[in-house]
């Protein structure tokens, strides 16, 4: 029988799902519309940013469960290569899960756009307007996402060799089954 | 021999079981990943992008001029304010619209995309202005000196550009070709009709300016009305013809030296059945019109120093209260003015991979 233990707690699943839903979906809304001129590009511009605000909002709601409840632990047979690639590239979901809405946000700051996230919405600037800053955020803001997009492939990839090949709990962990002993 | 049959199958089968398990582990990754490049466009090089209307505008213009705005390159900026008659307020909730003092940083300009082409060389003059809420909001327009488009459409704008592309050895769009567009596209008629009147003016200060595109302004009950919108000037018109190639700017300078010039906006309200999506047809000239305010300027300064250098007067850029039309070139409008704007601030940037370089003299 598993020990409770042996599972993310249940607010660490709900928002692993919900925000892995929101940040695929991000992705792909973003790449979606810089490759549109029609109507489509304006309504995914006004769904983009209201999604990327709640993705940081979540992020550090998410990162605060994380401190407070440690994920169970991997199985110790795991080879020391992959317990390190799994320790680096979950920090580096974090980390970009929070840099992306963050650079986004200072992007639209530095280029001196009002920040809006509905029709009447607006957020501060966080950075004062110069186009210099905007050019440079601007194009962090689409290498981190490819950055993301690769790091979640493989963290998908990942996932699936322990829950196909590996068989060893770890998937499990994360969408609730209790591994078989 | 049956049961040695059955019991290979169930070995190749479990060892097939075994590889099929790897599939899917590079599988699902990759499809997911072709999604993406789908989605980006990397499989479709045939859709239409805002670089792509952009690499077009810039093969017209004959060159990359860095810095420079991809289209109405040529421009001055200028300050000023706008002072709302409250007498849209029944329309639109937009604190623009209220009575008072709205600060505007803008821009003249002539359409084409070369920033040292001269005045005369078209006859199309632009005004774009942001306003600055108390709350922080913008309005952001963009306003040409014609009652109407050429096109109604995105795509129809692209084949105009491609038809209007110079010809290597004249240097000059290839008659034939432009011919064949027109021929392709009757709803450029009203808009040729009045390029042939067209005289280019000798001043930005005697021209009016319209939106062109439909938006809709929204009202305190969340009602929509449907308008178009025009810059009236105070200024007499003149039939002065402006002498050498940089007229314009100097012009700008002289008269806001004796004064600040103003404008007056007049909204237009559609009636039913009046399109919203196609700019290429005025509405009949009876619609009711309201005088929204006036647009006042007090200073110009270059372009390259300005404040609206930086400033993309993405048409989209709405406060409260306004918004946009069904109008198609208005999202492309967006996403063009996007492109040229990361490229232009690339430049300034001097980012690897730009046609950044020389930086701008005058
Ligand atoms: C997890 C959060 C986010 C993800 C994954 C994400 C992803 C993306 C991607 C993939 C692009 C396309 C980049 C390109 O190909 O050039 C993009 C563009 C953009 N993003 Fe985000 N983004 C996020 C958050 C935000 C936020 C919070 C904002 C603003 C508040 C924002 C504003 C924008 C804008 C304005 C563009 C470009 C629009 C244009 O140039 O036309 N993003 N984003
Ligand atoms: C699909 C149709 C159109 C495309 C693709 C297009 C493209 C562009 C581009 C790329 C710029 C440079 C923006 C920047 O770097 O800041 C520009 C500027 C401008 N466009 Fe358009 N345009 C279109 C239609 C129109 C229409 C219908 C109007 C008039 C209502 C208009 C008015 C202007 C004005 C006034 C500017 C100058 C803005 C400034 O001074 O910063 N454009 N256009």
């Amino acid at each position: 029988m598993a020990r409770p233990t042996d599972m993310f707690v249940w607010p660490a699943r709900l928002l692993h799902w919900l925000m892995a839903a929101m940040i695929l979906a991000m992705l792909f809304i973003g790449v979606g519309m810089v490759a549109s001129v029609s109507e489509r590009h304006d309504w995914l511009v006004r769904v983009h940013k209201p999604l990327g605000i709640a993705i940081l909002l979540l992020a550090v709601l998410r990162l605060a469960v994380r401190l407070r409840h440690p994920p169970p632990p991997l199985p110790a047979d795991l080879p020391l290569l992959q317990r390190w690639a799994a320790f680096a590239s979950h920090w580096l979901l974090y980390a970009l899960m929070l840099a992306l809405p963050l650079v986004g946000w200072a992007m639209l700051s530095a280029g001196g756009y009002p920040v809006m996230l509905s029709h009447s919405l607006r957020l501060p600037a966080i950075l004062p307007a110069n186009g210099v800053a905007f050019a440079v955020l601007r194009h962090l803001h689409a290498w981190l996402a490819v950055l993301l997009f690769v790091t979640f492939l493989a963290h998908l990839g990942a996932a699936l060799y322990h829950g196909l090949v590996r068989r060893d709990g770890v998937l499990g962990s994360m969408v609730g089954w209790r591994p078989r002993r | 021999m049956g049961s040695n049959w059955s019991g290979s199958l169930h070995r190749m089968m479990r060892r097939a079981g075994g590889w099929w398990r790897y599939g899917v582990i590079a599988g699902v990754p990759l499809a997911v990943a072709a999604a993406w490049a789908y989605t980006a466009g990397w499989l479709a090089p045939g859709r239409l992008t805002a670089p792509r209307i952009i690499d077009q505008i810039q093969v017209n213009s004959g060159s990359v001029y860095p810095g420079y705005r991809r289209a109405h390159a040529k421009g001055v900026c200028v300050i000023g304010h706008f002072v709302g008659s409250g007498a849209l307020q029944p329309y639109s909730t937009a604190q623009v619209f209220m009575q008072g003092d709205i600060p505007v940083v803008g821009r003249f300009a002539i359409a084409g995309g070369n920033p040292y082409a001269p005045d005369g060389s078209v006859p199309v003059r632009s005004m774009a202005l942001r306003l600055t809420q108390p709350n922080g909001q913008q309005w952001r327009t963009g306003m040409n000196s014609m009652p109407v488009n050429a096109v109604a459409t995105p795509q129809a704008f692209f084949e105009q550009l491609q038809a209007q592309q110079p010809d290597p050895a004249t240097g000059k769009p290839d008659p034939a070709r432009l011919a064949a567009f027109f021929a392709a596209h009757p709803e450029t008629a009203p808009f040729r009709a009045w390029a042939k009147m067209a005289r280019p003016s000798a001043s930005f200060a005697t021209n009016s300016y319209w939106s062109l595109n439909a938006f809709e302004l929204v009202d305190a009950q969340g009602a929509k009305h449907a308008v178009r919108w025009r810059m009236v000037p105070e200024s007499a018109a003149e039939d002065a013809k402006g002498q050498g190639d940089n007229y314009l700017a100097a012009d700008l300078v002289q008269r806001l030296a004796a004064g600040p010039l103003r404008w007056h906006l007049r909204v237009t309200f559609a009636e039913p059945g009046d399109p919203t999506a196609d700019a290429t047809k005025a509405w009949p000239a009876d619609r009711r019109e309201i005088d929204a305010g006036m647009l006042e300027l007090t200073g110009t300064t270059p372009q390259d120093s300005g404040a609206c250098r930086d400033i993309n007067y993405d048409p989209l850029v709405l406060p409260d209260g306004i918004q946009a039309s069904d109008d198609p070139l208005l999202p492309a409008r967006s996403a063009a003015y996007a492109a040229s704007y990361l490229r232009r601030t690339s430049e300034e940037a001097h980012l690897p991979g730009t046609a950044a370089g020389k930086k701008e003299t005058r």
